[in-house]
């Protein structure tokens, strides 16, 4: 007698051709804008089928305040504010990636002392960037411990960056043609401090997390992208990396003088929420010995170019000269023309490929200013991490995709 | 782990030759400023271009880094659609710019380079360029009801209805609105 034969006869009317009791109904869930781990606003509608997710549809711009539009309207000086607002938890690497771009429209190379600290500021963004990312990205998980610890580490570092540049977050620390001010007196030490104890840290959270069971279980698999996918996708970054392709600008186009840093570019093999994990992780330890380099490295002399049309003089010779009164009037009321062209200028941000074009037809402000943002270009690959797998998962999807919703929305 | 190599970037003026010689006619311009190279194309010869840049060995642009709108004022043309494309194998970079006038259309490159898609939806709900051919064209950044595109030249920030305005056309809401509500 065969299996089927002997099943009694069933008391519930059968499902549907194609569907089955359990499976079949779609229930749509808005997750966001306000979810504690979209890690600001974004706002995902969800369809599921039971617990898997069967389709994603992200929705963006809670968060819009108009750069681009009020670029259009201010001198280049006057814009570097509003980029500590775009990817908020890296505000340096921001700053730093605007006066690039501003930089070669108008054709000026800042000196060496300068480019060191200007790498000093982007490893300083990264670390801190991806500290939050790691102590968030396990708290969504359930791994609270990791939280308060990278929570400790980035207490230091806002502290160096706030003895750097008065202020915590809204750095705007760089200037067309150079930086705001010189370093601090015994910054250096505080850096090196930091660096010297940051490894032990990493390896602390290294044994914590990696053969971490629950936190295998909760990554490996998930979220996955093939490198053509993602490329297709045009990912950057650690997500982008993490599927196994080296591409990091700070070695495919350098700029600050990375290329006289000796630092590996770490890639994963899997493109899943693991390997980013890995990949991250790996990007701190670099990015603390690109730091110690550039500590070593720093050499003295000025900070600014040369160049009374494009940097505020300082402020002793405003008050006892009157050729640099009017330099200041003229930059704090006109600013400067940059010449009529158009350029693109990416760097290396934490979260990838941050890059500004900048049109200009001459005038004091720029005609069109694009921000190309990695966080808004990543968010992309959401739909094919997500779907097929739990609403679980997701979170571990978005953690490890990295978003900022700052520079998503601009 | 394994570290990435270091490439050398190779020169892009290789891909206009290759880009003429395939395409006689399209290269209708080519410009270099700051080591940046711009080719302008015709938009209806948008999509074969890219896909050729796409395969072809010595252009192999994998990566489209984003696509940028602009609109003009007092132009033969009233949008210029830019495609940041990079090359991560050759490590350049080429700026393609199409240009088209205020009702036409600009075909999508989203069967290139999927990640077209949401560069495209933000040039769209933006500038207002429209893109023919893009499997989901929905505003992305501002409300889905919103009537305008900010970052049109005549786009007025204080609210009012602005002279360049088509008749019927909702003005933008702004200060003005929210004062009288």
């Amino acid at each position: 007698m065969s299996p089927e034969q002997s099943r009694p006869p069933s008391m519930t009317p059968l499902p549907r051709e194609g569907e089955d009791a359990l499976h079949g109904e779609k229930m749509v869930v808005n997750m966001g804008p306000s979810h504690p781990s979209t890690h600001g606003v974004l706002r995902l509608v969800l369809t599921l089928d039971g617990e898997v997710v069967t389709a994603v549809q992200p929705h963006v711009g809670y968060l819009h305040r108009g750069m681009e539009k009020i670029a259009e309207g201010m001198t280049y000086h006057q814009f570097i504010p509003y980029t500590d607002r775009l990817d908020y938890l890296a505000p340096l690497s921001n700053n730093v990636a605007y006066v690039l771009a501003v930089e070669k429209l108008i054709g000026v190379t800042v000196p060496p002392r300068a480019q060191v600290i200007r790498v000093l500021c982007c490893e300083i963004a990264r670390i801190s960037a991806h500290l939050l990312w790691l102590g968030t990205g396990a708290f969504d998980l359930g791994a609270a411990t990791v939280f308060f610890h990278t929570f400790r580490e980035r207490e230091t570092l806002y502290n160096i960056i706030e003895s750097l540049t008065g202020s915590r977050m809204t750095t705007s620390y760089t200037r067309v043609g150079g930086l705001a001010r010189d370093l601090p007196e015994g910054w250096a030490g505080q850096v090196a401090a930091f660096v010297a104890g940051f490894p032990k840290f990493l390896d602390e959270i290294d044994s914590l997390l990696t053969g971490n069971r629950i936190w295998m279980k909760r990554t490996q698999g998930i979220g996955r992208i093939s490198a053509r996918d993602a490329v297709d996708l045009s990912l950057t970054g650690p997500n982008l990396r993490g599927s196994g392709v080296a591409y990091d600008l700070r070695k495919a186009e350098p700029y600050s003088g990375y290329e006289n840093y000796d630092f590996e570019v770490p890639i994963g093999s899997e493109g899943d929420a693991y390997d980013r994990y890995l990949v991250r992780l790996e990007e701190m330890r670099q990015s603390t010995r690109i730091l110690e380099q550039a500590l070593k490295a720093l050499p003295d002399g000025p900070i600014c170019i040369d160049d009374p049309k494009v940097v505020l003089p300082k402020k002793e010779r405003v008050l006892t000269s009157m050729e640099a009164l009017i330099e200041q009037f003229m930059i704090v009321t006109q600013g400067f023309p940059a010449p009529r062209g158009e350029i693109y200028h990416a760097i290396e941000a934490p979260k990838g490929e941050l890059g500004f074009y900048i049109r200009s037809e001459g005038e004091k402000s720029p005609y069109r200013l694009h921000i190309r943002s990695p966080s808004f270009i990543n968010l992309q690959a959401i739909e094919k991490m997500a779907v097929g797998g739990l609403v679980s998962d997701l979170i571990a999807v978005i953690a490890s995709l990295d978003p900022v919703m700052g520079e998503v929305d601009r | 782990m394994v570290a990435g190599p270091y490439i050398d970037p190779s020169p892009p003026a290789v891909v206009v030759d290759r880009l003429k010689e395939r395409f006689p006619g399209a290269v209708l311009e080519a410009s270099e400023f700051r080591g940046e190279l711009t080719v302008l194309v015709p938009g209806d010869r948008l999509v074969e271009i890219c896909l050729f840049l796409k395969e072809d060995p010595e252009a192999d642009f994998d990566l489209l880094s984003v696509v940028t709108g602009v609109h003009f004022l007092e132009r033969d043309y009233d949008y210029e659609v830019l495609y940041h494309l990079k090359s991560l194998r050759r490590n350049h970079r080429l700026r393609l710019k199409v240009r088209a006038g205020r009702d036409a259309t600009v075909p999508s490159v989203t069967p290139v380079w999927a990640g077209a898609n949401w560069p495209e939806r933000e040039a769209f709900d933006l500038v207002g360029v429209r893109f023919q051919g893009h499997p989901d064209l929905r505003r992305i950044i501002m409300p889905e009801d919103y009537p305008d595109h900010p970052l049109r030249k005549d786009f007025d920030v204080e609210g009012g209805p602005t002279s360049l305005d088509a008749p019927g056309r909702p003005a933008s809401p702004g200060f003005r609105d929210m004062e009288s509500i």
